[in-house]
């Protein structure tokens, strides 16, 4: 059976197609879930995608983590469930105490949609099992805050547990250790900054996100 | 007792300000020169029933820490004031 993987829609999502257009080109099964509902029998693992959930407001993330959806989700990742946060859905999970750090604005003030290079640091993670520790990766960013930021001991943690699963090749918005992807302690919970959910199919100029959405589907 | 609340959220030293920034660069060029250290945060006023100031204090500071900032990349500054007003029920 495919399997079936969970797309998170909060007023203001607006990745949610591209996402299930990936999974479902993977071979998977995607299925939207509502943000209100907190459901997630039969799901396998569940990606929060890109957009401006709650509008964005106070903070990007800073509402979403409220929804009954997260707390659900929390769950589902505490039992050792796979998510994975991509863009907005990345500061969605350090709001909600998911992963650790914050995404601050972009140091060179501008807000980023371009493709970008990314170095596979660790292939011990949901979202990285399937691709080899050193290969690079073609990826598009898209976004005003993505920025990664944390404090010096979380950085000392994050390196020495080999929890930073994805750099930059060219930083493009200042993240601390060129850091685009992250994993928690569990291995299970990733976020990232750039959008391989749009980098599936050579049409859209790289297929190179395939290896991370096939890590995901395996994964599960 | 009602009492306003003013939370006065910036965000910490080193975090990228780029509205800030903006702003500061912009300056000279309306003459005004001799300006520096432009910040740009934001403010977020409510009213709060508690029975005292004490306990408007701890809740709002507390409401402030877990929602209204992100300590990451934030500081804020929590202001208590008994409301005015007709309704005001202040001493």
């Amino acid at each position: 059976m495919a399997t079936a993987v969970g797309v998170v829609v909060f007023p203001g999502t607006n990745c949610e197609m591209d996402a299930v257009a990936a999974v479902e080109g993977l071979g998977g099964d995607g299925r939207l879930l509502w943000h209100g509902d907190q459901d997630l029998t039969g799901v396998d693992a569940v990606i929060v995608p890109g957009g401006f959930a709650h509008g964005d407001y106070l903070r990007p993330g800073a509402i979403a983590r409220f929804s009954p959806m997260m707390g659900a989700i929390a769950r589902f990742a505490a039992d050792g469930g796979s998510v994975v946060g991509i863009c907005n859905g990345f500061q969605v999970l350090t709001e909600a105490g998911l992963l650790p750090g914050a995404l601050q604005k972009n140091s060179g003030l501008k807000f980023l949609c371009q493709p970008t290079v990314l170095r596979v640091e660790s292939s011990d993670s949901s979202l990285t099992r399937r691709a080899a520790v050193g290969s690079e990766l073609l990826v598009p960013i898209n976004h005003f805050e993505g920025n990664y930021t944390c404090d010096a001991e979380t950085l000392a943690r994050l390196r020495d547990e080999d929890r930073i699963i994805l750099r930059y090749v060219d930083n493009p918005n200042g993240s601390v250790d060129d850091i685009a992807g992250v994993c928690n302690e569990g291995r299970n919970v990733v976020g990232l900054m750039p959008h391989p959910e749009r980098a599936c199919d050579e049409l859209l100029g790289s297929a190179d996100g395939a290896v991370l959405i096939s890590s995901l589907l395996d994964a599960a | 007792m009602k009492f306003d609340v003013m939370v006065d959220v910036r965000l910490r030293g080193g975090i990228a300000d780029p509205a800030g920034a903006t702003i500061e660069r912009a300056l000279p060029a309306l003459g005004y020169d001799g300006v520096a250290g432009v910040t740009v945060g934001k403010t977020v006023r409510f009213a709060i029933e508690a029975t005292d100031e004490a306990e408007a204090t701890r809740r709002s500071e507390d409401l402030s820490a877990s929602f209204l900032t992100n300590p990451v990349i934030e500081d804020a500054t929590v202001m208590v004031t008994p409301a005015d007003g007709p309704t005001g029920d202040h001493a």
